[in-house]
């Protein structure tokens, strides 16, 4: 350890030291880091020309000068998919750095249990592209989650986007200029809140996908948000399933259940403020067995909405379906069902049971519709009796 | 002061992670004579793989060094589980002329594999200009190399040494560190010993480093071998090229795809199968694997690249493997 602080101190103190030996320097820390220490990273501006990665660690704390001044740049990368790859650690802290323009994601982290993003900002500077990296933060496969006050910006997938994970927490974060803001995907136990989402494609996605390791996503918890203005047009690459997000969308929830969405601000988005939605709405064939399809158990309760009349964005496969199925024409509801039911959770009279229901509640300027996707869209109904009801919440002491 | 630092800074770069390491290949003692030569001490085996990993177009030289008066078992179905002290040496090189393999050679880096008693490590040593000795180096390292190809032409290759924690970006299995590439499957043919050609496996038996070895074993075609079947191929292809991640254990498990041979035509395997977190690299296509259109599959895509946001594998190669792509793409063409 006291080797590595005199090996800091040079950093700063020699001019002289080149882009490549900062780069292979911090690279070789990184790698020689003993479980315990603190990697302090200098103020400056450097290129990056390779993934960094940190593997099989614990208690490791890497700290930058803070956003906007310690800033790591890949904008030149030669080598490895991401910009910052953490693997097979645990109790790491990466905090008060700028991570910029890697080919693939800006900081991924998989098989690490306990971690927390602080302060970090993680972007593509050239706008939003098809172009960038799929996403801006990255825990994947991982357990206790912090991300606190992070930046994401230019995200081509989700700026911060948590993957198969347990037990997460996403506060006080700004995301713009991405496909998806924050999205939770197939994830138990979120806690999304005090975020700020604006100006992206989709402001905050939950969602629940088929073929993957860990199934089944849900208790989550989406609050106290300012959701804003996410009209971007979707610039994903095509074949991934977030490209099928229509812009104007505040929030998605897709096939997830225990969801609870509350005391946000969702405001000024041009297609819908909340959509609850099945796989089926993405048209590709299930062929996971184990797959659950149903968003069930949600509240969606004392939001506030606002959106101007207009016609929604005509703009990829759900524009088409509005325009041409829903009709809504100007007074576009702000909360969507598909109401695509599972029959194994109905009752005799067709609908949920009580603990599966969809529950929408005490809304300022509250206006809901159920799709009937079921049936093509033929009875379409706003503000449906069903969805009145309220429903036991997501429980605080599952996180 | 400012070239203090350098002097310290440059002590700092030859630390090595514990003082058990050798930072030279020569400590180890696995090479008798010149050590450019890589002529193999007793006690060390050469071995070689049917259907190998593709690097770059770089020749490699494979040897396994078994503790002293230790075997390995037998087993038909994954990589052997070799005992504790086992090291596992692999230098990688380019003949300067593929056209004369026995010609002059540029050796680029040799990778010891070391079994030790907490697990297996990988540390990479690469070789000087000079080549005369290689020298641990955990941060790894790139050196342009140029050779001329078997058709006689010039290629360049960017050749890059993977640091210690890329290593184990493909050598892991459920978060441990693992061998990739000696299993039955791989090993189950003749290769030239200083006694002649014999069977790999059947060689290991016969000299008691290998327990239980039956008459009746698994094998790989070799994926260059166009006589074989264009299916065996491709599994055998895609197993060692892509299944040491794509596997349910390894790395890329968060995909859901899995080229590990035994998963063959399943949804896994990428047919039909969506892709999750592909990004720009599903290059604006659906699925993995579309039968009968590889301009439509993101593996013939992806494996199409040397763009490192997407290409696959994305670690190990900067340059394009012509002939594995054409493969893959005769193969989907083939389905339907």
């Amino acid at each position: 350890m006291k080797y590595l602080l005199i090996f800091l101190l040079f950093i700063g103190l020699s001019p002289v030291m080149g882009q490549a030996q900062f780069e292979k320097a911090l690279q070789t820390q990184l790698i020689l880091a003993s479980d315990g220490d603190v990697i302090e990273v200098e103020e400056g501006n450097f290129q990056i020309s390779g993934s960094l990665s940190l593997e099989g660690k614990k208690k490791i704390t890497i700290r930058g000068k803070g956003m906007d001044k310690t800033v790591l740049s890949f904008k030149n990368q030669k080598t490895g998919a991401e910009g910052i790859k953490i693997t097979n650690c645990e109790n790491i802290i990466l905090e008060d750095l700028t991570v910029q323009d890697s080919k693939g994601d800006l900081i991924k982290s998989m098989h690490v249990k306990d971690i927390i993003f602080r302060r970090i900002k993680a972007e593509w500077t050239g706008g939003p592209k098809p172009q960038n990296g799929s996403y801006a933060l990255y825990p994947v496969l991982c357990t206790n989650i912090l991300i606190d006050s992070c930046i994401a910006i230019g995200a081509s997938d989700a700026g911060i986007y948590v993957g198969q994970s347990k037990h997460i927490e996403v506060k006080n974060c700004t995301a713009y200029q991405n496909v998806a803001g924050i999205e939770i995907e197939n994830s138990l136990y979120a806690d999304v809140h005090h975020n700020h989402a604006y100006g992206n494609t989709g402001g905050i996605l939950v969602f629940d996908l088929p073929d993957l390791i860990q199934k089944k996503g849900g208790f989550v918890k989406v609050h106290d948000n300012l959701i804003e203005d996410n009209n971007l047009s979707n610039f994903a690459p095509k074949g991934n399933i977030v490209g099928k997000v229509p812009r104007g969308t505040g929030m998605l929830i897709l096939a997830t259940s225990h969801v609870d969405i509350f005391d946000n601000k969702i405001l000024n988005h041009r297609t819908v403020g909340v959509g609850i939605i099945s796989y089926f709405m993405a048209e590709i064939a299930i062929k996971d067995k184990e797959y659950d399809p149903y968003p069930t158990a949600i509240s969606v309760y004392k939001n506030t909405f606002e959106r101007r009349l207009g016609r929604v964005p005509l703009e990829g496969r759900f524009a088409q379906i509005y325009r041409f199925k829903l009709r809504f024409g100007r007074d576009v509801p702000q909360i969507v069902y598909d109401g695509v039911l599972d029959s194994t959770r109905c009752g005799s009279d067709g609908q949920y049971l009580p603990q599966h229901r969809i529950c929408v509640h005490q809304n300022i300027n509250q206006s809901v519709a159920n799709m009937d996707a079921e049936h093509d869209f033929k009875n379409v109904r706003r503000n449906p009796k069903e969805l009145d009801c309220v429903q036991e919440y997501v429980k605080s002491n599952q996180f | 002061m400012r070239y203090l630092g350098f002097i310290l800074l440059l002590g700092l770069f030859s630390y090595q992670p514990g003082p058990k390491f050798p930072s030279k290949l020569s400590d180890y003692g696995l090479f008798e004579g010149e050590l450019k030569n890589q002529l193999p001490h007793s006690g060390v085996t050469p071995y070689a793989l049917i259907s190998p990993l593709f690097s770059d177009y770089a020749h490699k030289l494979r040897f396994i060094q078994l503790p002293s008066g230790k075997s390995v078992a037998y087993n038909p179905d994954s990589v052997f589980q070799f005992p504790v002290g086992t090291r596992i040496a692999k230098t990688f090189y380019y003949p300067m002329d593929e056209r004369k393999p026995n010609g002059s050679r540029r050796l680029m880096e040799t990778r010891i594999l070391s079994h030790e008693p907490t697990g297996w490590v990988a540390l990479p040593y690469i070789w000087n200009e000079e080549q005369t000795e290689a020298y641990l180096e955990v941060a790894g390292g790139t050196s342009l190399v140029e050779f001329k190809n078997q058709q006689g032409k010039k290629q360049q290759v960017n050749y890059v040494v993977p640091n210690v924690n890329q290593c184990k970006g493909c050598h892991e299995r459920d978060g441990a560190m693992t061998p990739i590439g000696p299993s039955a499957r791989q090993m189950n043919a003749s290769i030239q010993y200083a006694h002649g050609n014999e069977n790999q496996l059947d060689y290991w038996g016969r000299t008691n480093q290998m327990s239980d070895v039956p008459t009746l074993r698994p094998k790989f075609v070799s994926y260059i071998d166009e006589g074989a079947s264009l299916n065996e191929r491709v599994k055998a292809y895609l197993d060692i090229n892509c299944a040491h991640c794509h596997n349910p254990k390894g790395p890329a498990k968060s995909s859901g795809l899995f080229l590990d041979h035994r998963y063959y035509g399943t949804t896994a395997y990428g047919i039909m199968k969506s892709p999750v977190a592909a990004g720009r690299g599903s290059g604006g296509l659906q699925y993995d694997i579309v039968a009968g259109k590889p301009a439509e599959s993101i593996l013939h895509y992806r494996m199409n690249s040397h763009d490192p946001g997407v290409m696959m594998p994305e670690l190990g190669r900067s340059i394009i493997h012509q002939e594995g792509v054409a493969l893959i793409r005769e193969w989907i063409k083939s389905l339907n």
